[in-house]
Formats: structure tokens, C-alpha cells, sequence
């Protein structure tokens, strides 16, 4: 009756990973009217410089009121193109530049723009895979992959087993045994996607994996996509590197035109500037094909022309940007501290990290066998019983048990405490 | 191995067809009122501008809509963290509401069975991706918006197959066209799940008549498949008859508790009715608790800003206003629609009677040299060069007869649209009085034919619009003359 889409579970979200989610929505948290609820610690979101962002929409409410100089320009901003607000691309490029310490540029006419990243990461997929074959990617991954890159696609995830014992870093030998397991499993491999920053590790991707993946991505005629989302939460040394940079300093332009054509990113504003309910995303490419394509097919997601207005004021205010980069990424850094050494007392190590709005927890110790299921009765007994809703490894693909990401930018420095006070309690016990 | 995907490097976009010619001849050449008097008048685009006036005056008088606030305190910071693809309950809450309105409030609408959308493009993609899977067909009546070929095709690798409709009978649907079109997917191996109608129809402007929904609802409850109702034009009904929505059929038969009910879906956005295309506004309404799951689901792809959200709550609670705003828009509709008709009726160019929509679907049969779609073309390509408009071909349409155009009327004033209407009267009789030289310019056309060349290059085509995108099949046209030649040739005619 229906499609097959529509009735199976592709979409992933029976996994354990929303299941956190629906439990904390039936007994959420609240400081005052609900103390004893659920500590929601699996929600990547950034809410630690709302105040910055509404200091500015104060001072700029023509912005906000479609009004520039006063005079309405709400018919301006009702237009529909697929090629978006002109304004707004050019300030977005120099945004993405900026937040890459301006090492590289980008050309406004090679950004498509998304409804969110979500949207984007679809689209690119449908633009460079057709169903039945296959993307690598490291794990432990975003669990919403298996919706974004698979569901309506069709395409296969392969994994890039990574392991602790490097520090989850992408090897070679990995990269080479999931592309095997592909051939073995008769998927013809279209690309690699690497979120970097890292969304579970929190970290940024080393030279030598730069390295490992051009490589990797030439000798096998390739895409290399980068999902940079998390690339405005680098909060410590080392810097963030984008693909883009490690591409322009091989000179692959010139020396290899064919991975330049090759490469890929992934951006949005939900998770740098905290913004994920106005759905604004991209898609960055040199391949003026993928380009196209992907503009056309933006029409089944395009970003409101309200927001894109709004956004393009906001970004155009260079002070105000530079501001909000340095403050949020003191503020990340701060709290991250906190979580870290909160942890660490309830006798939890993390993996060091440099970016991003969680840590990756190494639990391993409290596991009672080194299985799967004993990560998932731990990760059970950390939701219901001490009220913490993390994100298992197993639902992030994780190769080994015992891990856990644990986020802390959505939460206020009181409830950052209550969370690990708890968890010192349990530890104990 | 290809590089890209299959889907990237073909064109069921659509949009590699020489029909957006127009727009590009447009973008070259736009029509200013001040700045570019004897510009190209746009006339493809089927966008609502007349009553923004309208909206701009309830925006000053509600600041907080726009300033994120409620009850004069910043909400900002709840509606930049919301994406929960469930929606925003008030805005649901509102649209469902402003759907019943529009209905006459003759079927109620549940918000729980919204599932919104970034836009109908988005909802109507998604509803494709639930209801069949690759190489299954849903049966579309002829002509349809030609940006159906994309959305409905494209990404999901479903098949349309044409419901053909004639000028018979004011291109109506009937159960022989359905059942032939049924036989025609059969023949191709194709599994029929469904019907997608247009109603009010677009490129129409018509609204569909109780029994072509009673015979439409018998066919699916028959065939057991599903009825999409794309109703995003169902404000723009501004004269009689009114206008029925299947909901309402299904109601009146008592068929709403039966297995017929859920396979009913309804599309809508606010793109038409409020001239709202830019915020993005789509909505899939289905009393399958199965679909509204899945395309909620898939509604992560294509979600609506929470900013424009909470804007647009907040205009829908406000009855007052879209009563009075629907009544005027429908008076400027009207107005506009009459003084489109009754113009072209005195260049002696009839219209199909319309009562709906943002456009009328015009009948040029009789300027066409011959009953093909060539000559369609070249009437095309004469409109925009020489009458300097931008209209929509019929056979981007797939209408199977030559010579209709969808020319629209709600994206410009009066007086642009006086205008249009001056030129394509002074065209009319200018054809009268080059009669005589039309075997000249046969002979000359059959040399100029023997040089093909064409194939534009891919540019953007849905530049503003999707509205008038075509994909027009090589099958109707076998010879096509190259642009130059055609200017040449005309400019020689002169």
C-alpha cells in the first residue's frame, strides 16, 4: 500500500539513541518545577551565547522587522530563488572563511544553500551516489546518518573502524579494510565522509588523517566529503584544518584537478552560531556539475527568505561576528573544562578534545562484561536511574563497548553541577 | 563508473528543455515600468503579488510577529533552538484552521495530521517517497505544472503517466481517460499506486466539478490505490462555482470512516494563497497515521524555519485579518483575471472560463500555421521576441493539444498588465496583415530548418519560479529551427 520506504525503519529512529530522547521528553529536567527529572546530556546543541545573538537582534531590529533604514523591504525578501539571497551567500562564504582564520576563500556562486545540514547531506549524496552503492565513514559516527545518507537514497554505509587505541584516529589499514568489506559485499565505493570536527570525538582531524584520506581518495578515484558543521566550536590548539586548506596546500587545483572536483563540505549554522530551528545549511563544492545539481534539487528544502534576510544582516556585522567566534569559543572551552574535570572525579576519563559541544566518555571500566549489551544496560541504568540521558556508542557506531558522548553546551552551569553530582553518587555506589 | 550519480548528470530535472529560453530572454531583457519600458513582461510566473499591501500594513501592526516576541518579551532563543519536525503546535493549530476556512469550514482539519513542509515542492516529493517506490507510476490529468516532471520524478524514480484531458469538454477529466491512462501504465509494466490531481487546476485556473472528484474517488476505492489532491491554489477561488475539496466528497458520501478515507491526501502551502513562496511554507494533510508518520520523518529534509513559523502563527490566529484579506485577494483576482480575459477576447483570443487560480489558460489555436506542436513553438518564441512575453507553452504542460498558453496575471499591476494586452492585440493584427507573406516565409523556414543546432546551455531556470518550467517532449517536435535563424528569418519577413 505504502512504499517500502515509508514502512520500514530506515530512518533509524528506533535506535536507542531517540529512544533517550522520548524518555526525557516524558520527565524533562527542570531547575525549579522539576528537579528530579531527566538531565537531557544528548542534545548537540549550542545554547551558551544566546545572549550575544540577542544582544545584537536589540540593537538591529530592522533585521528582525524586514526594514532596512526603516523602510519596509518585506517585498524584497519574499523572493524564491534557488540561488539565494545574493547578500547572504556572500557574507556565509566570508563567514566560512573567517572561522578558517581566512586561509582559504570561498567563491559565493560554488555555496548551495539547505534547509539545515540534514538537508544538505541528502542532497549531496543523491548528487554523487546512485542506490545500491556505498560511503565510508569513520566511526563512531552522528547516528543520524543512517537516515540522512541511506534512507530515501538508497546508498550504503560502509565503516571506517576506528579504535581507541589511537585515539579513534583514521588509519590507512582502516580505510583500506572498509573499502575491501565494500568489494566484498560487491559496493562500488563513491566516497568517504569524515565529520571533522568530530561529531562524537569532539576532535579535529590530525595532518597525518589529512593526509591518509587525499591519498586514499586519489588512488581510488573518489569523494572526499567533510562535514565541517561543528568547524566554529574549535575552542583549543590544535587549530581547525579544512579539507579545503589541506587541498589548497597540496595544490590540488593544479596538481590533481580531478580530487579538487572531488571535494566536498558540508556547513550550516546550527551548531556554530546555535541556530538549528531557522534550518540553515550548505553545500560547498569546486564541481561546477555538482553545483547545479545540487541548486536544483535545494528547491525541496530552500531556507526561508525571512531567515536568510535576518542572517545576512546579523553576518554582515563583521564586529559583531569576530565577538561572538571569540566569547562562544571561551565559553565552550570553559564548560568543557568543567564537565571534564567533573568527570574525572566520578573516576570518568575523556577523550582530550578541542572542539565541539560534548565529550567522548570512556566508561569501559563500568562496564561488567566488554559487550554491547553491557554498554547498553550502563547507558539504561545512567538514564532511569541517575537521570542522565547520554548517547550510547553502540548507536554511534562505535567499534568498542564502554564509550559514551556526553554533551554540555546546552546546559547552565547549575545544572552542569547537579548532573555530575549525581554521577559521583552513582560511581561511588 | 560514473563520477556522479545518475540523478545528478540527467535531466529529469526538466529543466535542460529550450522552453526556459523565456526566462533566460526574460532575465536579459525584464520589463521596469520606469527603467525598462519595452522589456520582456512577465507573464509565466504564477506568483500572487497583488495584495502585499495588504500584508505589509498587518506586519507594522504586529511587531512582535517579526520581533520574536511574545507578549512583548524575546522568545529568540526557544525559536532558534526549535526543530522538532512535529512543528510549532500553534502554527499547526492555525493552518489547519486556515485550511478549514478556506473550505468554507465544510471539513475540519486535525493538526495532527499536518506534517509541514519546506514548501509544496517539498510536500509533494515527500508524499511520493511514502506512497510508491522506484519505477511505480502515479496517473497525473493533462496539461499539469510542469515542475511535476521534477518533483515528482525525479530523486524517487517514480513514472507519471498523463490522464489526457481535451478541449472537448473544457478539458475535464472522464473514466475513459483515467481507465486509458490505467492501461497505458500497464502496458509499460508500470504499478499504478495512485492519481495526483491539481485542484483548483494549474495551468487551468479551474476548479474541479463534485463529479469529477465522485468519479476520481470511485476509480481509487475500485483500484484500491491512492488520490493526492495538490489544493495549494484553493484560496485563489474568486468567483463561482466555489470550491469543493475531495475531503468535503468523502465526507458528504460517508466514506470518512472507510479504508478510502486514508488513502486520500491533501498537499497545500502558502506560497499561492498568501503570496508567501519565499518563506517556504508547504503541508502534506493525510489520515494515514502511517503516512503522517513517515513524511514527518522525511519532513527532517525540508523543514520550516521556526522563525517563519512563529510569523505566520501568529498572522493565521489573527481571523480577522485572513477573512478580510482572502475576500479582498479574491476581488483583485477577479478584477485582474477580467480584465486579462475581456482584453484578450478583443485581440480574439478566447480563454478557458476560469474561476480559480493565478492565471488563465488561453486558447491560441487559431494564430498557430498549423495543428503541431512546432508551430506552438514558433508562435513561443514569436511571443517572446517580438511581442516581448513571457508565456507558458501548453506542451510544457503536456497538454496533447497545440496552442494553449498559460498566461498569468497576479504578478503585476494594471497597468503592466494594460500593456501586455496592447502588445499581444498589435500582434494579432499584425499576423492579419502579414498573411499574404506567409509563403514567403515558408520557403525561407524550410531552408533555415536544415540547420539544427540546439541545445541551450543549462542555466538556472527556476530563477524565481517553478511554476513554468517544461520539459517539452522531442516526440511532438522533430524539427526545431535555430534561434538565430528564427530571428533571422523573421526580421527578414518583416
Amino acid at each position: 500500500m505504502l512504499s517500502s520506504k515509508a514502512s520500514c525503519n530506515s530512518h533509524g529512529e528506533d535506535s536507542s539513541y531517540f529512544l533517550g530522547w522520548q524518555l526525557y521528553d516524558n520527565n524533562p529536567f527542570h531547575g525549579v518545577v522539576n528537579p528530579t527529572g531527566i538531565i537531557q546530556m544528548g542534545l548537540a546543541e549550542n545554547q551558551l551565547s544566546f545572549d550575544l545573538v540577542e544582544s545584537w537582534l536589540r540593537k538591529n531590529l530592522d533585521a528582525m522587522g524586514l526594514k532596512k533604514d526603516g523602510e519596509s523591504v518585506f517585498r524584497e525578501a519574499l523572493f524564491q530563488d534557488y540561488h539565494g539571497l545574493p547578500a547572504f551567500k556572500k557574507e556565509l562564504v566570508e563567514y566560512m572563511a573567517k572561522i578558517r582564520g581566512n586561509k582559504v576563500t570561498f567563491d559565493p556562486n560554488n555555496l548551495v544553500l539547505a534547509a539545515g545540514a540534514t538537508s544538505a547531506n541528502e542532497t549531496l549524496i543523491f548528487c554523487l551516489v546512485d542506490p545500491g552503492q556505498a560511503i565510508l565513514l569513520p566511526t563512531p559516527y552522528y547516528p543520524g546518518f543512517n537516515r540522512d545518507l541511506k534512507w530515501r537514497t538508497g546508498v550504503e554505509i560502509v565503516p571506517v573502524h576506528c579504535w581507541s587505541s589511537n585515539g579513534f584516529r583514521i588509519t590507512m589499514s582502516a580505510l583500506e579494510d572498509a573499502y575491501q568489506s565494500a568489494q566484498t559485499l560487491n559496493l562500488k565505493v563513491k566516497g568517504v565522509l569524515i565529520t571533522n570536527p568530530s561529531n562524537r570525538l569532539g576532535t579535529t582531524m590530525t595532518r597525518e588523517e589529512r593526509s591518509h584520506l587525499i591519498t586514499f581518495a586519489i588512488a581510488k578515484n573518489i569523494h572526499i566529503i567533510s562535514d565541517e558543521v561543528f568547524a566554529g566550536t574549535v575552542f583549543d590548539s590544535p587549530g581547525f584544518i579544512s579539507i579545503m586548506e589541506a587541498a589548497m596546500d597540496r595544490s590540488l587545483e593544479n596538481e590533481n584537478p580531478g580530487l579538487w572536483n572531488r571535494i566536498h563540505i558540508v556547513y550550516s549554522l546550527s551548531k556554530d552560531l546555535g541556530l538549528p530551528g531557522f534550518r540553515v545549511g550548505m553545500i560547498y563544492s569546486n564541481n561546477e556539475t555538482v553545483v547545479s545539481a545540487a541548486t536544483r534539487m535545494s528547491s525541496f528544502g530552500l531556507v526561508s527568505s525571512q531567515t536568510q534576510y535576518l542572517l545576512s544582516n546579523m553576518l554582515a556585522n563583521k564586529k559583531f561576528t569576530s565577538k561572538y567566534m571569540k566569547e562562544n569559543q571561551k565559553r565552550l572551552k570553559r564548560k568543557k573544562e568543567m564537565l571534564v574535570s567533573g568527570l574525572r572525579t566520578s573516576g570518568m576519563e575523556c577523550l582530550k578534545s578541542n572542539a565541539g559541544l560534548f565529550c567522548w566518555v570512556d566508561m569501559r571500566h563500568l562496564l561488567s562484561s566488554n559487550t554491547f549489551e553491557a554498554e547498553t544496560k550502563l547507558w539504561k541504568t545512567i538514564l532511569c536511574e541517575v537521570g542522565l540521558n547520554m548517547t550510547a556508542g553502540e548507536s554511534c557506531h562505535c567499534s568498542e563497548p564502554g564509550w559514551l558522548r556526553v554533551c554540555f553546551a546546552n546546559k547552565s552551569q547549575a545544572t552542569v553541577q547537579i548532573a555530575m553530582r549525581r554521577l559521583r553518587d552513582f560511581a561511588e555506589r | 563508473m560514473g563520477l556522479l550519480s545518475r540523478k545528478a548528470t540527467c535531466n529529469t530535472h526538466g529543466q535542460d528543455s529550450s522552453y526556459f529560453l523565456g526566462w533566460q530572454e526574460y532575465e536579459k531583457n525584464p520589463y521596469n515600468e520606469v527603467n525598462n519600458p519595452n522589456g520582456i513582461i512577465q507573464m509565466g510566473l504564477a506568483e500572487n503579488q497583488l495584495c502585499l499591501d495588504l500584508l505589509e500594513p498587518w506586519l507594522m501592526k504586529n511587531p512582535d510577529a517579526l520581533g520574536l516576541k511574545r507578549d512583548g518579551i524575546s522568545i529568540f532563543k526557544e525559536l532558534a533552538l526549535f526543530q522538532d519536525y512535529n512543528g510549532f503546535p500553534a502554527f499547526k493549530r492555525a493552518l489547519a484552521d486556515f485550511m478549514g476556512e478556506i473550505r468554507g469550514n465544510k471539513v475540519s482539519f486535525d493538526p495532527n495530521h499536518v506534517v509541514l513542509t519546506a514548501g509544496a515542492t517539498s510536500a509533494n516529493e515527500t508524499l511520493m517517497f511514502c506512497l510508491a517506490d522506484q519505477g511505480d507510476a502515479f496517473l497525473l490529468p493533462t496539461p499539469y505544472y510542469p515542475g511535476f516532471d521534477r518533483d515528482l520524478r525525479w530523486r524517487t524514480g517514480v513514472e507519471i503517466v498523463p490522464i489526457h484531458c481535451t478541449s472537448s469538454n473544457g478539458f475535464k477529466v472522464t473514466l475513459p481517460a483515467i481507465e486509458q491512462a490505467y492501461r497505458q501504465a500497464q502496458k509499460r509494466k508500470l504499478r499504478v499506486k495512485g492519481v495526483l490531481i491539481t485542484n483548483p487546476s494549474n495551468p487551468l485556473g479551474t476548479t474541479m466539478a463534485r463529479d469529477e472528484l465522485d468519479l476520481l474517488i470511485n476509480f481509487i476505492e475500485d483500484r484500491q490505490i491512492h488520490l493526492i489532491s495538490d489544493e495549494i491554489y484553493s484560496g485563489t477561488v474568486f468567483t463561482s462555482p466555489s470550491f469543493v475539496s475531495v475531503m468535503e466528497v468523502l465526507k458528504d458520501r460517508n466514506l470518512d470512516q472507510t479504508q478510502v478515507w486514508e488513502r486520500v491526501h491533501i498537499v497545500y502551502s502558502l506560497s499561492k494563497d498568501l503570496g508567501l513562496p519565499g518563506f517556504r511554507v508547504g503541508a502534506i494533510y493525510s489520515n494515514d497515521p502511517v503516512v503522517v508518520s513517515a513524511a514527518t520523518k522525511m519532513s527532517s529534509f525540508g523543514l520550516v524555519s521556526s522563525q517563519t513559523q512563529y510569523l505566520l502563527s501568529a498572522m493565521l490566529l489573527d481571523k480577522k485579518f485572513t477573512k478580510e484579506y482572502m475576500s479582498e485577494n479574491h476581488k483583485r483576482l477577479q478584477k485582474q483575471q477580467k480584465d486579462l480575459v475581456s482584453g484578450l477576447e478583443k485581440a480574439g483570443i478566447r480563454c478557458l472560463d476560469s474561476n480559480a487560480g493565478l492565471f488563465c489558460w488561453v486558447d491560441m489555436r487559431h494564430l498557430l500555421k498549423s495543428n503541431t506542436f512546432e508551430a506552438e513553438m514558433e508562435l513561443w518564441q514569436k511571443i517572446i521576441y517580438h511581442v516581448k512575453i513571457n508565456i507558458s507553452p501548453g506542451s510544457s504542460c503536456h497538454c496533447i493539444e497545440p496552442g494553449w498558453f498559460r498566461v498569468c496575471f497576479a504578478n503585476m499591476s494594471e497597468s503592466t498588465l494594460k500593456l501586455a494586452i496592447q502588445r499581444l492585440k498589435s500582434f494579432v493584427s499584425s499576423i492579419g496583415m502579414k498573411s499574404q507573406s506567409h509563403q514567403e516565409l515558408k520557403s525561407l523556414r524550410r531552408k533555415a530548418r536544415n540547420n539544427w543546432v540546439f541545445r541551450l546551455s543549462l542555466q538556472s531556470f527556476y530563477d524565481r519560479e517553478q511554476d513554468t518550467t517544461t520539459k517539452v517532449s522531442f516526440s511532438y517536435r522533430p524539427h526545431f529551427m535555430s534561434l538565430s535563424n528564427i530571428a533571422a528569418t523573421l526580421d527578414a519577413a518583416a
